[in-house]
């Protein structure tokens, strides 16, 4: 059940829809495609009214989690089965336009395989040619990440940026990964319990997160309270010392710290046992000599010092 | 206001409303105005004027006619308890236990169902009958009544409930097993506390399907029931005898008490029973046992044992002159006789059955295609799911009757069918429903739920992806749905024994009357012609799996990386 959820999207632009399992995003991708129709509302496309157009009356071009690709169809054969229902091209154009696009997703050497004897990147390859085929007036991705490993999934984030890129072509993904949607969108609408969060550009996104909750969800964020309200701050914004710092700074014990490769992240307990944890470069952090139960000052600029009305629960 | 209209109903794929409406008609002028009818006359008297409960009064108030309910519960009650241990134990061997053969026992114990009940009975009578291979050896029994009709009866079901076992102990969870080695508990704590509770929702609802089954078994009955009489006889005597219609509709809503629990058990046990197989379960490795494997293959080797005496039996009778009398080899008795169609009445129940399988497959698979995967229309679908799982609360002869008041009546626009073999094919579709649309609608589910939403989206239209897509990848559901289509409507005689005419006799039937003219020779002849046919059509199946299961082997070999 979506709530007055409004957003518009440009065209040639990629967003993403980012937000927790359960929060609307697909239900949303689904009334945009017609799959599912909406109680209330419109759905607008290029200015015109389709809030009851059957999804083959769209346009559009879609990309599932599971692919669903044609077990019994090789792969040229799977993309051929849209454009064999083309009547204005013939055989061999439809056969020319099926080469091009698994040229565009570097398949050609693939076609004649059956899905099952793919690997896991290339069955969502095909899933994306198939998409292309019929040069969709606009493109939709639900999750077509998620069922891939972590590297093959951030070598295909930039390859379905390229195609996209190179095709113009608009496009709509659903995502609950917030590196994906930071890496990919030039707009992300953050989606939390069936209501619009956010909508913006990553950077600001991350940068000016409007509510608590969109702060969590994307990256880490620090809260804390005083008479003057609650405040966030990013862990990668405090400043942390073994030494007094001049002006106003916090004193805590560091509880724990966490190896994250380049990264570690350093969590102290404060006076009134509030946690907040700093993310410091690896070789600042070895110079510091941090130990459990060593006692840090931790300091944030007032610039990176975001204000909130209220603590949501976090994801 | 036409755009309301439609978001109202959902009807977003109109062709595919229209096929869902015309198919929900005929299941409801093929199931459910027939039923309505049979359950009128039960409140009317011969006249058709409405007379309340009075027939059920005078139903009971027949000692004779009372008695049977008592009997009926008497066999069927033993039958299935007995099947059910029996398909216990049997499928414990297969899938428990370290025992040789278990290919070979696995279809041996399939042999019942490839013949019609009344074969049962018959090859019951050729080993414990009068002149009886086993009474000549001098193992008495007293066979024609009680007894006659308990063993026929689990001949009949032990291999429904093999079956159900089978599936079920199929889906053991190592783990639970290892877990209680590691604790140390011996053998029977791990039966009772493990595998008991595995099994218990098949257990109930294998003694239920067995109940119902024998309750309402006819062939049976009637070549060894003797005197003993039970209410499928009762029901036939009632309409062919003193075609006493009206009684015979009390005593067919009688006949669908058990199956109606059954029904009902199925609903709730099902639910229950899938809900518990954990998809992280491990393989059971099965350990040493020497003891339990002998006792084990005991069993299998004593039933099959008497399954392989049993086909000896039938054709021993088949082809010797006159047995125990005269050994000679002879085919005279495949010449059957004019009284009982001839040849041709085994010509027409393979045209029945071929009529059947094609149109029933076609069927089952188009609605249940509709209800899983159709748009919208969820009114529709739900009440396509009722009525397709209601069949199996159905006996034959009930379905058989309620056709007779349906279709033989004049005003009834599809009065032409009576007699013809369409009404025949028609019952055995309507019987037979409820297992092929379990598998038509179990294989379905397990396609990708977006292949619609996909086609949709490349303007492909729906009946294209089931042609193309849904049907192929189907192929091994819709072959099995053909095959048990085909095989039981072979050897049923329930569902036709109200409905075929004296143009149009089928085996099954020929050989119930063969069998009351105590013509045993022919009818095992005839026996064990259904019996080969059914063989080759079971074996064409195998084989297409077996097929299919080294393709895809082959296929998945090579599996490439990212």
């Amino acid at each position: 059940m979506l709530k007055g959820v409004s957003a518009e999207i440009n065209k040639g632009e990629l967003v993403c829809i980012l937000g927790p399992s359960g929060c609307g995003k697909t239900t949303l991708l689904r009334i945009i495609a017609g799959l599912e129709t909406a109680d209330q509302g419109k759905v607008i496309i290029d200015g015109k009214d389709c809030t009851m157009l059957p999804p083959a009356k769209r346009n559009f071009g879609i990309v599932f989690q599971s692919y669903a690709l044609f077990p019994n169809m090789t792969v040229e054969q799977n993309v051929l089965f849209g454009l064999s229902q083309q009547k204005d091209l013939n055989k061999a154009q439809q056969r020319a336009k099926a080469l091009q696009v698994l040229a565009l997703v570097d398949l050609l050497e693939h076609k004649n395989k059956y899905p099952a004897q793919l690997s896991g990147g290339q069955q969502q390859r095909t899933a994306l040619a198939r998409a292309i085929a019929l040069s969709p007036g606009y493109l939709l991705l639900d999750e077509p990440l998620s069922a891939l490993d972590a590297k093959v999934r951030a070598r295909l984030r930039l390859e379905i940026r390229k195609i996209q890129r190179e095709l113009g072509i608009t496009t709509i993904m659903v995502t609950h990964d917030q590196d994906e949607a930071l890496t990919m969108a030039d707009r992300i609408i953050v989606m939390n319990n069936a209501v619009i969060e956010q909508v913006g550009a990553p950077r600001t996104i991350y940068e000016n997160p409007v509510s608590t909750f969109v702060a969590n969800f994307i990256g880490t964020m620090n809260f804390y309270k005083n008479y003057a309200g609650t405040f966030g701050v990013r862990p990668e914004n405090i400043e942390l010392t073994k030494n007094h710092l001049p002006g106003n700074f916090w004193t805590g014990k560091v509880s724990s710290l966490e190896f994250k490769g380049a990264m570690i992240r350093v969590y102290s307990k404060l006076h009134d046992n509030l946690e907040i944890c700093v993310d410091l470069p690896a070789e600042k952090a070895a110079t510091l000599e941090l130990k459990e139960n060593d006692t840090v000052y931790l300091k944030a600029a007032d610039r990176h010092l975001l204000q909130y009305a209220d603590v949501q629960e976090a994801v | 206001m036409k755009l309301n209209y439609n978001k109202m109903l959902r009807i977003t794929n109109p062709s595919q409303f229209i096929l869902m409406s015309v198919l929900t008609s005929a299941f409801l002028a093929g199931m459910v105005f027939p039923l309505f009818s049979l359950f009128i006359k039960a409140f009317q008297d011969s006249g058709g004027s409405f007379v309340g409960l009075s027939n059920y009064v005078n139903y009971f108030s027949q000692p004779a006619l009372f008695y049977s309910i008592l009997n009926t519960l008497n066999v069927s009650l033993t039958t299935s308890v007995v099947s059910t241990i029996l398909g216990f134990a049997y499928a414990y061997a297969l899938k428990r236990t370290n025992i040789k053969f278990k290919g070979f026992f696995r279809y041996a114990a399939l042999f019942p169902i490839f013949v019609p009940t009344v074969v049962h009975g018959i090859g019951l009578i050729l080993l414990f009958g009068r002149q009886g291979i086993l009474t000549q050896l001098g193992l008495e029994i007293e066979l024609y009544g009680r007894i006659g009709i308990i063993l026929a009866g689990i001949i009949y079901t032990f291999p429904q409930a093999f079956l159900m076992f089978y599936v079920t102990l199929h889906y053991a969870d190592g783990r639970l097993y290892e877990a209680a080695d590691s604790m140390g508990c011996n053998a029977l704590t791990k039966f009772l506390r493990i595998t008991v509770p595995e099994v218990k929702y098949t257990l109930v609802y294998s003694l239920f399907v067995c109940f119902t089954l024998a309750f309402t078994d006819f062939g049976a009955p009637k070549v060894v029931g003797g005197g003993y009489n039970v209410l499928a006889t009762d029901l036939f005597k009632q309409v062919a005898g003193q075609f006493n219609f009206n009684m015979g509709a009390v005593v067919s809503t009688i006949l669908l008490f058990p199956a109606i629990l059954t029904f009902v058990a199925d609903r709730i046990l099902i639910a229950k029973n899938y809900s518990e197989i954990s998809a992280k379960a491990v393989e059971l490795k099965v350990n040493k046992n020497s003891l339990r494997d002998g006792l084990f293959f005991a069993v299998c080797f004593l039933v099959v044992a008497f399954f392989l005496i049993f086909i000896g039996a039938l054709v021993v009778n088949a082809f010797m002159r006159f047995f125990p009398f005269e050994r000679c080899f002879t085919l005279e008795h495949f010449r059957f006789g004019r009284a009982f169609g001839g040849m041709q009445s085994f010509v027409n129940s393979i045209s029945m059955s071929l009529l059947t399988a094609v149109f029933g497959t076609i069927f089952v698979f188009i609605y249940t295609y509709l209800i899983e995967k159709g748009k919208g229309m969820n009114p529709l679908k739900k009440l396509g799911r009722l009525l397709s799982v209601t069949p199996i609360a159905l006996p034959g002869m009930v379905i058989g009757l309620s056709f007779i008041f349906f279709f033989n009546s004049s005003s009834n626009p599809l009065n032409f069918i009576y007699g013809t073999v369409i009404i025949l094919v028609l019952a055995n579709i309507v019987y037979f429903y409820a297992v092929p649309y379990a598998t038509a609608s179990g294989a379905l589910k397990k396609l990708d739920k977006e292949f619609e939403s996909i086609a949709e989206s490349m303007r492909i239209p729906s009946w294209k992806i089931l042609s193309k897509v849904s049907a192929p990848l189907s192929l091994p559901a819709i072959l099995e749905i053909f095959m048990y289509y085909f095989v039981n409507a072979m050897v049923t005689v329930s569902a036709v024994v109200f409905l075929y005419s004296a143009d149009f006799k089928v085996a099954s039937i020929a050989i119930t009357h063969m069998a009351g003219a105590g013509n045993f020779a022919q009818a095992s002849a005839m026996g064990l012609l259904i019996l080969i046919v059914n063989l080759i059509i079971r074996s064409m199946y195998e084989l297409y799996l077996y097929g299919i299961k080294k393709q895809a082997d082959k296929k998945g070999a090579d599996l490439p990386d990212d």
